[in-house]
């Protein structure tokens, strides 16, 4: 049976990752990966992707003074934030398989 | 919001609506709402979309597990906002303070029912450590939750993974306790859509 809600979240990532912006989709990709941004950029990304509750108006601030507009950081943030919880979405369903796969057929749903 | 785009860059149209919203409701906006009607097709429709199916979708949890689970990953990411909206919609859910506050302050604790003790217990992990093994599953699998109900669960928190972080990173203002409790009426009966 297809996941609705999984199916959801694909279609964000996918938007987010592969539809129109402002930013590059390299960038984009970069943001959600939180892998290869350059400072100050990298140190906004890493916190939203990390210890979210730790940014502060100082983080933002340099990202704009470097250049960014609000559109840009708009997206890369949020793609930081929806890859960051992507990958444990995946990690989760992962495990999940694994254990069920171990637990051998007649578990599997 | 840290990005005035967020706090003015709206439609005339869309700010007409949230000038409606805080006549008949008597409170602007929260900013968590705000921020899926900007730029709607980058991020909104499909977050909300994906939320909604999350959190009022089919599943074997009820509305009020569902909830405390997004409170409680809230909690591991030390997300105030949405400890705060959560934690007010899982209480109205249940009709039970004593119960969320208790889960909140100490899953070990209190008499929370297995397997949602469980869960909730492999969800922390995962948000802190940004993995689980499949051994931390088996004991999920084991409390008596079923691979269903646990695919729902990793679906309430990459929603609320994703949230929390948005809320902290733009800097989301924080409500007053009505705010909170009129925030999570209207999410019971309207949903995140």
């Amino acid at each position: 049976m297809a996941d609705r809600k999984r199916v959801a979240q694909q279609a964000l990532v996918d938007r987010v990752l592969g539809g129109d912006g402002r930013a590059s989709a390299d960038e984009r990709a970069r943001a959600f990966r939180n892998e290869g941004l350059d400072p100050p950029l990298d140190a906004l990304i890493g916190k939203v992707a990390g210890e979210a509750a730790q940014v502060t108006d100082a983080d933002v601030a340099a990202a704009k003074a470097s250049g960014r507009t609000e559109d840009e950081l708009f997206e890369l943030v949020v793609c930081a934030a929806v890859g960051r919880s992507a990958r444990i979405y995946d990690a989760g369903l992962a495990a999940l398989e694994q254990a069920l796969a171990e637990e051998g057929p007649g578990h599997a749903s | 919001m840290r990005l005035d785009v967020l706090n003015h860059g709206y439609r005339p149209g869309t700010k007409l609506l949230f000038a409606v919203i805080r006549l008949f409701s008597g409170r602007p906006l929260p900013d968590a709402a705000k921020l899926t009607f900007y730029r709607p097709d980058f991020y909104g429709t499909r977050a909300k979309e994906f939320t909604h199916e999350a959190m009022r979708g089919p599943s074997a949890w009820s509305v009020g597990d569902r909830e405390l689970m997004a409170a409680y990953v809230s909690k591991v990411n030390g997300s105030a906002f949405c400890i705060g909206a959560h934690t007010a919609t899982a209480t109205r859910a249940y009709q039970d303070e004593a119960r969320v506050a208790a889960v909140l302050d100490d899953l070990d604790a209190p008499p929370v029912e297995e397997p949602l003790r469980s869960t909730l217990r492999m969800l922390g992990r995962l948000v802190r450590d940004g993995e689980v093994a499949a051994a931390d599953m088996r004991e999920v699998l084991a409390a008596g939750a079923t691979p269903e109900q646990v695919r729902d669960a990793l679906a309430v928190c990459a929603a609320f993974d994703t949230t929390g972080r948005l809320a902290d990173a733009f800097g989301f203002e924080l409500l007053s306790p009505e705010g909170y409790a009129a925030g999570a009426k209207f999410l019971l009966k309207r949903g995140y859509r």
